[in-house]
């Protein structure tokens, strides 16, 4: 017993008090700011493994991006990745940044789907299913209820059973193979729902767009009320994305 | 008959003429490879076939431990031929999995498998018609037998695979272990991508737990077919980063199996020190993971001594930590009560199994690749492998905290006597140009075990065919075996104390 209250005394105090305002180092990579500097718009696009960016002006999709930094290293006056982890938003389009704009990821507090705030604020149970997803996003969300990060203090919790689930939260690209599965589970879900996407791979394919193993189609008949970008997301990014949704 | 001394041998990273490797007659490859497989040491690195005028090219990668050298076998089998073989899985169990996977793309038949199902039912696979819901499980008929299906998705967060039991009560007769969720067709993937960056991604994302495993091996494949000598820095950059993520996924596996024995005050504690690796992961590459840290041909993160600094600071407090908590946690007798004895492989049964890696250690097996085919890194710091003996739960579960004390003994001895310096290393490479008809392969020591990728070119050097091979693959089978005459109840343990890869075996 006496060893047992060593051991927390030595460990001190781990969880974040403040999730909202963390200062992480460079050169972790957040939301990305892109100057109005001239260059080879071209070289700009073809650098990119995922076809993030485009031209004209210069913009580059979060919800397509690994977050690599190859672009930043090639055009290091052109783009710069800040650490900002707030990178989430309720609306697809959003995720897009600028060229010339230091603002926030925007997320439209009036888009929120009716119902959403006043039934989930004080407390929301999640399924997560990894269709295709790589073990990183999984890992990261299974963090984000550890003793640093605490998401459980917000009512926010995973649960073992889509019975017990306000929403889905999908990780990977969506396996043809799991197609079925998701379309299951999300069926075996009381309304109202939520459907959460986490991860590069769930909100646009990521590296494995257009594999013809994998099937996107369960996307195409629901609206989606989260997207949280990354390669994986950081679990601050994660738990604020969900916070700004629900309260 | 062909004699076992003119069979070409290679090392670990190098890269060699296809027309180099011997092509021979089915039954004399069939012959040779029971010769080979007879002493312990020799285990199977990769087994698979490509597409090659018509026909069917196969080759085998074999590990001689012993010698540290791959040897390389070939067999052809024409269009016009019978489409089936002698299965070499009667003699060499551990040859199962890729007979299975052969099978499953092309639709060669092995007399006498006695296993020949689906492996992860690919997009390209031979029979569409078997589908991931149809699986032909095996089954009994029997009144005071039955079966659990679990998955395909599980109570937490994890990934997606079937698992059915066929139980007598609460006691498990039969495990079957059904996979293929997780499918994104990454080898194929792999020869579509054309630029050297793509590849290098999609490499990072064939398992996220194993992002510099994978992709270590990967931009050393390429290396190896470039011809491309890279700096000694980056070579011992990339072993730290492996030797770090071995650290760190060991800890989380500790953490999780006290959640399994609701021992909380480990599960929040060996939690936390996970955190502080990757967090020191991040602070290198700026991804906790290790996404976009190793790259071909060079980095954009070259390790320096002021990280050297905050390294040794963070294990030191890492350390102090871990001892402390393990020194309970070990010792706890409900703990011991929990794990020990359950889901016992005896090296006779890992041996026969092929298991590599952790699971292959737990069983007294030496299965290191760090020791037996050591790459620049390795060759120039050894590291000294370890086994247990017992084989049980408990065994996976002691390992992992011995393994890392010796990771760490290790990194200690590179941060005491190798001396970082930026200017030393270079950019990553934009693209790299592979010599044509080569085969190259690259082998390393993850966390779990054995990764292995084999690439071929074509006459113009593009990439022909790709394999990539994850230690789950071997590994799988063992857990089913563990779970024979286990109360259902142990399966969670065993399973957590395995932590093999999902997306890694589905590709």
């Amino acid at each position: 017993m006496i060893k047992e209250a060593k051991v927390i005394i030595n460990n001190g105090r781990q969880y974040i008090p403040d999730l909202k305002n963390v200062k992480l180092r460079a050169p972790f990579r957040g939301r990305p700011v892109i100057s109005t500097a001239k260059v080879d718009e071209q070289a700009l696009v073809d650098v990119c493994p995922l076809k993030a960016i485009s031209a004209n002006p210069v913009r580059l999709d979060l919800g397509k991006c690994s977050f690599c930094g190859e672009c930043a290293f090639a055009f290091p006056e052109k783009i710069q990745f800040s650490q900002d982890y707030r990178t989430s938003s309720n609306i697809r389009e959003n995720l897009i940044v600028k060229e010339g704009e230091d603002n926030p990821i925007a997320f439209y507090k009036d888009k929120i789907r009716t119902g959403v705030r006043k039934t989930f604020s004080k407390s929301l149970k999640l399924r997560q299913i990894s269709a295709g997803g790589d073990n990183s996003c999984e890992n990261e969300l299974n963090a984000s209820g550890n003793a640093n990060f605490d998401m459980g203090r917000f009512g926010i919790e995973f649960v073992a059973s889509p019975r017990h689930a306000d929403g889905i939260v999908i990780t990977g690209p969506i396996t043809e193979n799991m197609a079925e599965a998701v379309q299951v589970c999300y069926d075996a879900m009381p309304s109202p729902k939520i459907i959460i996407l986490v991860g590069v791979d769930a909100i646009s394919g990521g590296i494995f767009a257009g594999s013809p193993a994998i099937n996107r189609s369960f996307l195409d008949k629901y609206e989606v009320d989260l997207y949280i970008p990354g390669n994986p997301a950081h679990p601050l990014t994660f738990i604020n994305a969900v916070l700004d949704l629900t309260r | 008959m062909v004699e076992l001394q003119n069979i070409l041998r290679i090392k670990n990273n190098q890269s060699v003429d296809l027309n180099a490797i011997a092509c021979l007659s089915y039954d004399e490859f069939y012959e040779l490879v029971l010769k080979i497989f007879e002493p312990e040491e020799n285990h199977c690195l990769t087994y698979f076939a490509y597409k090659k005028d018509g026909g069917l090219q196969f080759i085998m990668a074999i590990a001689d431990d012993k010698n540290q050298d791959i040897i390389l076998l070939s067999h052809l089998l024409k269009s016009g031929e019978k489409q089936e073989l002698k299965s070499l899985t009667e003699k060499v169990f551990a040859l199962h999995i890729f007979e299975r996977e052969i099978y499953e793309n092309f639709g060669i038949h092995f007399l006498n498998h006695p296993w020949l199902k689906p492996v992860r039912f690919a997009h390209n696979r031979a029979n569409k018609e078997l589908q991931v819901n149809n699986y032909p499980f095996y089954t009994i008929q029997s009144d005071e037998l039955h079966e659990v299906g679990v998955g395909p998705i599980h109570a937490g967060i994890i990934e997606p695979g079937h698992f059915r039991f066929i139980c007598n009560g609460e006691n498990v007769l039969h495990l079957e272990i059904q996979l293929g969720w997780q499918h994104r067709g990454v080898e194929q993937l792999f020869l579509e991508k054309k630029q050297l960056l793509q590849r290098n991604i999609l490499a990072e994302n064939i398992a996220g737990d194993t992002v510099i495993g994978h992709t270590t091996t990967f931009v050393q494949n390429m290396e190896a077919l470039a011809g491309l000598k890279i700096p000694e820095q980056t070579e011992v950059e990339r072993a730290l980063a492996m030797e770090l993520e071995r650290i760190a996924i060991h800890t989380g596996d500790i953490a999780a199996l006290c959640i399994d024995a609701a021992y909380h005050l480990g599960a929040n504690v060996f939690g936390i020190l996970r955190t502080a690796i990757i967090n020191f992961t991040q602070f290198w590459c700026g991804n906790r993971l290790g996404k976009s840290l190793v790259r071909a041909g060079g980095t954009h993160f070259p390790f320096t001594e002021d990280l050297k600094k905050e390294l040794l600071e963070v294990l030191l407090k890492y350390e102090k930590q871990f001892l402390e908590m393990a020194d309970l946690t070990y010792r706890l007798p409900s703990i011991q009560n929990r794990f020990d004895f359950v889901g016992k492989i005896t090296q006779n049964q890992a041996a026969l199994l092929g298991t590599v890696g952790l699971s292959a250690r737990m069983s007294n097996m030496v299965r290191d690749i760090r020791v037996t085919h050591p790459n620049a890194a390795f060759k120039k710091f050894p590291y000294e492998t370890i086994t247990v003996e017992n084989g049980d739960v408990f065994s996976r579960f002691i390992l992992r905290k011995k393994e890392i004390n010796q990771s760490i003994a290790w990194i200690r001895n590179l941060m005491d006597n190798y001396q970082f310096d930026a200017s030393q290393t270079e950019k990553p490479k934009a693209s790299l140009t592979l010599k044509p008809n080569k085969l190259a392969i690259s082998i390393n020591e993850a966390w779990r075990g054995e990764v292995c990728h084999c690439a071929i070119t074509d006459e113009k050097g593009e990439l022909k065919h790709y394999k990539v091979k994850d230690p789950s693959m071997h590994n799988w089978k063992a857990l089913e075996m563990s779970l024979r005459n286990v109360e259902i109840s142990d399966f969670p343990i065993n399973n957590k104390s395995y932590n093999l890869s999902y997306c890694g075996h589905d590709l």
